[in-house]
């Protein structure tokens, strides 16, 4: 189908774009409009006035700061997924990079627009709440930080505020820890049926895990943490017998899915607590660093 | 072999030459119905029915006539007012058929989501599409089936007053009485329930069409995505526009997939051409794709009651079978053939069976219209045989690959008559299966079966045995069991003055590959260079006549009509060099091109300077006419049978239920073979659609009547990374009846992939007592088929 009409602005710093969402009603920030476009196609969303923001110098990159990671807004998928950076202080968010789309979706998407965007079925949301993550925002009154966990309200909602810039993620860095994420592709649309990411961190000995997060995403409502199986981690041996009890709480309400054609919320558990399994297999079995 | 050397050669038939059509398809140069851009010409779209059964209270459109850019709005009143006939009608008739009058926009009620109900043109497709929201439709909702069984078997108001029992036909095929004796006499019955969901035929490039009339000369051209311009330029003429059909020019350029679904006279074609002749401009009409998915005819919608009866020794008695096939809600014009003759006809496999039995009702329901798609009625009843053969092996505790040989029709028995009323022209299928089940190492494959199932490991080795009826069809034949329109084909071989030769013919490529095959054809007969061969298909205004491509019939029908026409150009040509030669018409013969008198070869003449002669008309055989062309009308004096075998191995995710497809066998024969590459393409992405059936595809409606399935992210299309390498092969037994001895390709793989992956999964599961899953198989239908979720 035809988009609807709108205007266009190519924003070339980050308080431009600030003020052409504040003085056009409507208007939308676009980065790698792989997300925006299809829904404006389907009719789904009809901004009438769309903010370029890929002309912004300085929102592309992965840098190493004092807490951990920031990685600038516009940094593409493929990206993440091929830097050194993140694929051996985040591996999860690394994964989960690969994991999107195809190639092309990979070259086109950002990090920012795929979690500003708040599709309950992207990847990467899985992947930052499990590394504890959060964006940092600019808006007219200034800049923020917006926690991950507070970040999905579901249905392509989120708490960036309608005159507010993600300007980069921010993944902290600690010792003793590992991550991954494993995804479920569903079949109609690629993107992950059920996606588990997950986060350890273990004592110097490598035997109690001391903290641990672990995050869904998918045909959910929206990406969310699962407190019961990192409650279940948490503080216990690394051991098999700590898996299966974390497993054994990997479910959500079945309200919490979304309809699928093909899978039922039933099914939908079933993967959670395999692919949880599969997550934990991996995060306790090597080695944390 | 070189490219190069292929194409010098004339030997060109059976030879694995590049596609004529690549480059402009790759380039871009090619013309789409979309690229079609005419002067003055405005845009249409069209209103549909977000209900799946409502009463039209009111449509205001007077809002939408006072916007912007907006020319004209139309309603299904304004074509009734209008005085054409505005009928698409049906092209099979069957006994007491019910055929409500289908038009192109609705007037009294919508029937299905997505029926058209008013029509606006505006200058640009933007404006036209926006106009669309601000035309107010108030409805009455009434209450809707989406259900075949459900629409004959549940008290549910009719979609057609005219069929209160939403019953439009109710169809038997073989005696009864005869059948359920073979059935008491047996020592097993097996029957099981199947249920072949509705397939969207997602052709890449949507319909599309672009109408000028022209008001002086009273004259309509029409680009549009048409498998059958003369059957479209037929249909506008006679069933709703009331153009003389000697003034329509139906022109079909490249047209990007069809699979079935660009056969048919829809309304929207229809109304795109109209709107022209209301407005003296040229109208361009295309589909977004998600108006594809509710208003290009679907395929399948099968539920099925399906029993075989077999004996202790392996042998079948007997097939009875009882299907309500959902024909949507209106009668596409092969709507009613495709569950009635394309599929009973078929019931018997590739197996001796004494005794078939079966009953079809053809249901209206709420949905969109269900008419051919790739396999049409061979795809359904192929599946029902394999499916029964399966669960019948598995009774007689018999080795499924064993049981099916031993029911095989034995080569010797051709032509055989089947109990299914058709005549098989032509088989070897025990020579195709054996050379499946040794490619891909079946007895190996059941030992590693057995020893992963031990590790509780689960592998499945599915066999798959096919005929199809193809080469649609005999004239009179399908004349006598009810269709509307003739079975032949047509074509004009020309050579022109300077030798070389125009191909005119009435089938229409979707991506077949017409341009290279039917110039291998006449390359071979006329003994000159592929390359000074030019295939023209798709005009009305150049091709005097045709029937189309669908059915796999165009190989066999179209390629035997340029055979014979080649055939006769040689012929007359030989005798225009037996006269310039000063021989007699016996004493000269034909190599490679060139005429020359036998024993005296340096006394010769190319078939090229022939033609030269034969346009300048000096020096002829007295009473002969200048020009060296043909027109010709073959008939086919049966159906081909294309046949094989196709295995496929899976292995289960016991955990997830996930189906990996590790090996994928394909055996066709389809007779002699023009172009092995174009073979094996149309294989390969028969395979692929046939495995998206089995294990992806299917529309859902939900309780609404609303389709659930209606974007690429909602209904799976297989993806190339979903599929193994496809292995393939061939067997070759020509069909003794057609000129080439070719039978066809186009939906083999599409009938046999299905079952086949069917039949591995089952087979797969079989430690968990499971006989039969329907398509699609999800890995959710296999988690509980194992004992997920209890
Ligand atoms: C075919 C296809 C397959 C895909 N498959 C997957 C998949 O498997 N997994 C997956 O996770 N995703 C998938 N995607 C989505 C893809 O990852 C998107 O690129 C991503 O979700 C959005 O990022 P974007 O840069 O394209 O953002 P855009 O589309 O430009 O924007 C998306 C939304 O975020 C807002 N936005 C963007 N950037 C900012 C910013 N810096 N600050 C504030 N708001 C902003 C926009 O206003 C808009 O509302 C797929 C997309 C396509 C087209």
């Amino acid at each position: 189908m035809y988009a609807n009409d709108f205007e266009y602005y190519r924003a070339t710093s980050v308080a431009e774009a600030v003020e052409l969402l504040v003085s056009n009603e409507g208007a939308e920030p676009m980065a790698g409009s792989h997300g925006l476009l299809p829904r404006m196609r389907t009719g789904e969303e009809a901004p009438p006035v769309l903010v370029d923001i890929n002309g912004i110098d300085g929102l592309r990159s992965i840098e190493e700061t004092e807490a951990g990671l920031s990685i600038g807004a516009l940094t593409t998928h493929a990206e993440i997924a091929r830097s050194e950076l993140v694929q051996t202080h985040a591996p999860a968010l690394a994964v989960a990079a690969q994991a999107v789309g195809d190639i092309q979706v990979r070259n086109g998407g950002s990090i920012g627009g795929n979690l500003a965007h708040g599709d309950p079925r992207a990847d990467l949301p899985a992947a930052v709440l499990a590394l504890g993550g959060s964006v940092s925002v600019t808006g007219p009154d200034g800049s923020s930080s917006i926690d991950a966990t507070e970040l999905f309200h579901g249905d392509f909602k989120t708490e960036v505020g309608d005159h507010e810039i993600v300007t980069a993620v921010e993944i902290p860095v600690a010792a003793n820890t590992a991550s991954t994420y494993v995804k479920y592709r569903n079949p109609l649309s690629g993107y992950p049926l059920i996606g588990v990411g997950t986060w350890v961190q273990t004592d110097d000995g490598g035997e109690t895990i001391e903290a641990a997060r672990v995050a869904a995403t998918g045909n959910l409502v929206r990406s969310m943490r699962l407190e019961e199986v990192e409650n279940a981690l948490i503080g216990s041996a690394v051991d098999k017998s700590t898996i299966d009890a974390a497993v054994a709480e990997a479910a959500v309400d079945e309200e919490l899915y979304r309809q699928d054609p093909q899978a039922s919320a039933a099914y939908c558990n079933h993967l959670l607590a395999v692919r949880t399994a599969e997550a934990l297999d991996t995060v306790l079995a090597i080695e944390t660093n | 072999m070189s490219d190069a050397e292929d194409r010098s050669d004339k030997r060109v038939f059976g030879k694995a030459i590049k596609r004529n059509e690549d480059i402009p398809l790759l380039t871009g140069s090619a013309t789409y119905t979309d690229d079609v851009m005419l002067r003055e010409m405005v845009h249409l779209a069209i209103r549909r029915s977000d209900h799946a059964h409502a009463t039209i209270v009111d449509i205001d459109t007077s809002e939408a006539e006072a916007m912007d850019g907006v020319i004209a709005v139309y309603t299904g009143e304004d074509v009734v007012e209008s005085g054409v006939p505005n009928t698409i009608p049906t092209a099979w008739m069957l006994p007491g058929l019910v055929t409500p009058q289908y038009r192109m926009l609705a007037v009294d009620k919508v029937r299905h989501e997505g029926d058209g109900i008013a029509a606006v043109v505006a200058e640009t497709p933007e404006k036209a599409r926006d106009a669309l929201d601000a035309i107010e439709v108030t409805y009455e909702k009434l209450e809707h089936v989406t259900d075949p069984v459900d629409a004959v078997e549940s008290d549910v108001p009719p979609v057609h007053d005219e069929a209160a029992d939403n019953v439009a036909f109710d169809f038997e095929l073989g005696e009864k009485d005869v059948v359920d004796e073979a059935f008491e006499a047996a020592d097993h019955v097996v029957s099981v329930d199947l249920r072949q969901p509705r397939i969207i035929p997602n052709a890449m490039e949507p319909r599309a069409a672009v109408a000028d009339w022209d008001r002086g000369t009273e004259e309509l051209r029409i680009w549009m995505t048409s498998q059958n311009p003369h059957l479209h330029r037929m249909l506008l003429s006679a069933g709703t526009l009331g153009v003389p059909e000697n003034k329509i020019q139906v022109i079909a350029p490249e047209v990007g997939g069809g699979f079935g679904s660009k056969i048919y006279h829809y309304p929207d074609e229809a109304v795109t051409a109209w709107c022209s002749m209301q407005l003296g401009r040229p109208v361009k009409w295309k589909a977004s794709r998600m108006e594809a998915y509710v208003t290009d005819c679907h395929g399948r919608d099968h539920t099925t009651t399906a029993e075989i009866a077999v004996n202790d020794d392996g042998t079948v008695q007997g097939v009875r079978v009882e299907t309500y096939a959902g024909l949507g809600a209106q009668l596409s014009q092969f709507a009613t053939a495709t569950p009635s003759y394309l599929y009973s006809t078929i019931l018997s496999g590739e197996y001796a069976i004494p005794a078939i039995y079966c009953r079809v009702i053809g249901a209206f329901t709420n949905t969109t219209p269900v008419d051919a798609y790739r396999g049409a009625g061979r795809a359904e009843g192929i599946y029902v045989i394999e499916r029964l053969m399966d669960v019948a092996a598995r009774e007689l505790d018999m080795d499924p690959a064993e049981f099916r040989r031993r029911n095989l029709i034995p080569a010797d028995q051709f032509p055989y008559q089947t109990a299914a009323a058709v005549i098989y022209d032509s088989g070897e299928y025990e020579r195709a299966m054996d050379t499946a089940l040794e490619h891909i190492g079946y007895d190996d494959l059941r030992e590693r079966q057995k020893a992963l199932r031990e590790e509780g490991r689960y592998l499945g080795i599915g066999v798959g045995n096919f005929v199809e009826s193809a080469g649609l069809s005999p004239s009179g034949l399908a004349g006598d069991l009810g269709a509307q329109a003739g079975g032949w084909e047509s074509s004009i071989v020309r050579f022109d003055s300077t030798g070389t030769v125009t191909v005119l013919v009435g089938t229409a490529d979707q991506g077949q590959g017409h341009r290279t095959t039917f110039a291998q054809i006449a390359a071979e007969e006329l003994g000159v260079d592929i390359d000074a061969v030019n295939v023209v298909e798709g005009d009305t205004d150049q091709i005097p006549q045709g029937m189309g491509t669908y059915g796999s019939r165009s190989a066999s029908v179209g390629g035997g009509a340029i055979a014979r026409g080649a055939r006769d150009v040689r012929e007359k040509a030989r005798e225009i060099a037996a006269h310039q030669l000063e021989a007699s018409v016996e004493d000269i013969g034909f190599d490679d091109g060139e005429f020359h008198v036998v024993g005296a070869p340096d006394r010769s003449m190319h078939i090229q300077a022939v033609a030269a002669q034969a346009y300048l008309g000096h020096n002829l055989p007295e009473e002969m006419d200048p020009g060296l062309e043909s027109t010709n009308f073959y008939d086919p004096e049966n159906f081909t049978f294309p046949f094989g075998t196709h295995v496929a191995v899976v292995e289960i995710d016991p955990e997830t239920g996930a189906i990996d497809l590790e090996r994928y066998v394909a055996v066709d024969d389809c007779g002699e073979i023009i172009n092995p590459l174009i073979v094996e393409g149309q294989v390969h992405g028969g395979i692929a659609q046939g495995i998206g059936a089995a294990l992806y595809e299917g529309a859902v409606y939900d309780d609404d009547g609303h389709l659930t399935t209606r974007r690429m992210d909602e209904y799976a299309v297989p993806h190339a990374t979903y599929l193994p390498d496809f292995e393939t092969e061939n067997t070759v037994t020509p069909s003794p009846h057609n000129p080439i001895g070719v039978k066809g390709v186009g939906e083999s793989a599409t009938i046999a992939a299905a079952p086949t992956i069917v039949s591995a999964v089952v087979d797969a599961l079989e430690p968990f007592g499971v006989t039969h899953l329907d398509m699609p198989i999800t890995p959710e239908r296999v988690w509980r088929a194992m004992g997920g979720g209890d």
